[in-house]
């Protein structure tokens, strides 16, 4: 790594590290309220800002800056050239920095207690809206910077396809972009001119459409960072190789399509939108199931590679020999085990009428946990261990702990996400600060698994403290050392030296704005032309 | 491109699962059997008491099933208690006076949103007599996990 890139990239490391540190602390008094233990601080207030806090960190902060790091790593590493535009990418740094601390200084004052979803109308400061949109355009700049990395290239290697690592990337990028013209237009058009008093009323229902329409793709923007590592980083550690580079390059392009044009399942629920968009945005969201089908084969098939390269003879003995001592692997794996689960809830939470039964109960918070709060998180976890080293010259400290981190975190995300999943079949509402319900005889019954999930909390809370500790002690007393470079895996059979189809992204970018044309563009229409009201602000908090 | 034949049968079977799931859902949507409630029809959401259609909230019972006509306010239901009948199609229409709310009956699949300026209206059949716990289940300010109301369905006496 250039000095340069590598200290753009720890920059935006150590933002992403900070946002994950609060971000836990916050969780813990979520964890230990919904099991009603009467601490001294626990307060209604406290509750719902420590919410707002976890939710717009974790899935909005620490996400965005460590996909930001990785993909300056990314750019950088594969095509062999420093990250053109220092000064811009700095720029987008800075901005996007300047957004979060708006944003979260917002929040810690209790002046934006509308959860990192920020539903209108109910109403937050200013810089909760300004602050966020600014971490957006710093993202925006990021996004430039990878491309441009990508043309720079490609204008002396014409005809070459792009490395499978900068492919995802580029995918990533790709589906960001796309995605986050929901969450301007909500933002610019909607929420932060009303916020500053210029408009008096703001559509709830129009709000909804714009954020889910950001919403759903934001999730992928979570996931192709880690299926990055699965894919071009796990089998190179795990001493195997890619199985597959055109099935991989073919799951990203398949991200690309479908990623937007699903957002009304989160909106099944929702009065004016009709039943028949909700069934077409169903029938897409089902689709996209299948890149994560053919992820789990594709990587699957490089771990049992490395396993027979590391000697394995049998059929199962493959995984018995994979190094699951190293904290990127063990990571990485744990976080697929979980991932299998979460996405096959995803299938449950994606059934159009089915549905009923989960919507905002405590499943969907189980659910998720697993996702962003498993495949995602824990990847982003693991790959620090192998990127911060790499990065600072530095030796990873305390090695103990992160070898144990990730199996805390497992053992801490089964006993919440299973607790949450039971109870939200059972009828409980997520996002609520006490759970009683004034002595409710059906209330009472989800008593002994909030408990459960509170023990998991605890296991997550130690397990993110591990973290956090190796992560300080190897920026700052970690010893001197000349660390392995970055290196991508091989495949099993040689890629062609041609781009194919599946290496056109301006092709595939068009179909993508095509699907999301087909699928918001008369919803939106039909929306703006029915006679609607405004709903003036609310802030009960 | 070259895709080896166990990773060919497993995308076969992927997708087959995928097409599966999809029929199930159509059949079940289309069939009409299993819809989310998705009723268009606006309010304006400053008007609600006015509003002849929710002026007054409560219970209609005739031969063919009941109609209840609720909204959400922070944080309480109106009507706060809820009669209906076992075995006969109760519909639903409700809306919010303030925030955005949830409406969940736990242990039934009767779950929308109440979004103010929007009418939420679906028909549901409860068969088992009782008494069942409603929750609001959308985060609407500090008294969010305070909000709650009650379904009553009263069935013939044995």
């Amino acid at each position: 790594m250039s000095d340069r890139t590598s200290r753009l990239a720890l920059a935006n490391l150590w933002v992403a590290i900070a946002a994950f540190g609060v971000a836990s602390a916050m969780a813990l008094m979520q964890a230990l309220s919904r099991a009603a233990l009467d601490l001294p601080w626990r307060s209604a207030r406290m509750y719902y800002l420590s919410v707002t806090a976890h939710g717009t960190l974790m899935a909005l902060v620490f996400t965005t800056f460590f996909i930001m790091a990785l993909g300056y790593v990314v750019a950088e590493r594969t095509l062999g050239r420093p990250v053109p535009h220092p000064g811009l990418a700095w720029t987008g740094y800075w901005v996007a920095l300047a957004g979060t601390l708006a944003t979260v200084a917002a929040i810690l004052s209790g002046k934006a207690t509308v959860l990192y979803t920020f539903y209108p109308p109910l109403k937050a400061h200013p810089a909760f809206y300004i602050g966020a949109t600014l971490l957006v355009v710093g993202s925006w700049i990021w996004g430039f910077v990878v491309i441009r990395s990508y043309l720079a290239w490609k204008r002396e290697h014409a005809g070459q396809p792009a490395p499978l690592a900068l492919h995802g990337m580029l995918a990533t990028v790709i589906v960001w972009l796309i995605a986050t013209v929901g969450v301007a237009a909500e933002m610019l058009f909607l929420l932060i001119p009303w916020s500053l008093g210029l408009t008096k009323t703001v559509d709830p229902e129009l709000a909804r459409m714009l954020f889910w329409y950001f919403g759903h793709p934001l999730v992928y923007f979570w996931l192709l960072p880690a299926y990055v590592i699965w894919y071009a980083v796990l089998p190179k550690v795990a001493g195997g190789k890619l199985f597959s580079d055109p099935l991989a390059r073919l799951v990203f392009i398949l991200f690309i399509v479908l990623s937007t044009p699903v957002g009304f399942h989160h909106q099944f629920m929702d009065p004016g939108i009709a039943a028949s968009w909700k069934l077409f945005h169903a029938v897409l969201t089902f689709a996209i199931l299948f890149p994560s089908f053919v992820t789990a084969f594709t990587v699957t098939a490089s771990l049992e590679v490395a396993g027979r390269l590391r000697g394995a003879t049998g059929l199962f003995d493959w995984i018995t020999r994979l190094p699951w001592g190293d904290p990127l692997v063990a990571s990485v794996l744990l976080s697929m085990l979980l991932f299998a689960v979460g996405g096959l809830g995803g299938a449950i939470n994606a059934a159009y009428g089915m549905n009923a039964v989960v919507h905002n109960t405590a499943w969907i918070q189980g659910h998720f946990h697993l996702t962003v709060g498993s495949a995602t998180a824990l990847t982003f976890m693991g790959t620090a261990y192998w990127l911060l080293p790499r990065l600072t010259g530095r030796e990873l400290e305390l090695g103990l702990l992160a070898r144990v981190q990730p199996y805390l975190w497992f053992v801490g995300m089964v006993l919440f996400s299973i607790s949450n999943h039971i109870t939200g079949l059972m009828g409980m509402p997520r996002r609520i600060y006490d759970a009683s319900y004034g002595g409710s005889a059906v209330a009472h019954a989800w008593r002994g698994l909030t408990a459960v999930s509170a023990v998991g909390g605890l296991f997550l809370f130690m397990s993110a403290g591990f973290f956090i500790l190796v992560m300080l002690g190897t920026g700052l007393a970690g010893k001197r050392f000349a660390p392995e470079p970055i290196e991508w895996a091989e495949p099993l059979e040689p890629v062609s030296p041609r781009a194919g189809l599946l290496d056109r992204y301006g092709l595939w970018t068009m179909v993508a704005v095509l699907l999301v044309l087909i699928a918001y563009a008369y919803p939106l229409w039909a929306h703006l032309h029915m006679q609607t009201y405004g709903s003036p602000g609310f802030s009960p908090f | 491109m070259n895709v080896h034949l166990y990773e060919k049968i497993w995308m076969w079977a992927a997708g087959g699962i995928i097409v599966a799931f999809v029929a199930t859902v159509l059949i079940t949507g289309i069939g009409g059997a299993l819809q989310p409630p998705s009723h268009v029809e606006t309010i304006d959401p400053t008007q609600v008491f006015k509003d002849p259609r929710f002026a007054h909230p409560g219970v209609t019972v005739d031969a063919t099933g009941a109609t209840v006509v609720a909204f959400g306010m922070m944080f309480g239901f109106t009507p706060a208690e809820i009669h209906v009948p076992a075995g006969k199609p109760v519909t639903f229409r409700m809306t919010s006076a303030d925030v955005t709310h949830g409406f969940l009956i736990v242990g039934t699949n009767a779950n929308t949103m109440l979004v103010p300026g929007y009418v939420s209206q679906f028909t549901t059949v409860f068969q088992q007599p009782g008494e069942y716990l409603i929750v609001c289940h959308e985060y609407c300010g500090l008294g969010h996990h305070l909000m709650a109301g009650k379904l009553i369905v009263e069935g013939a006496k044995p």
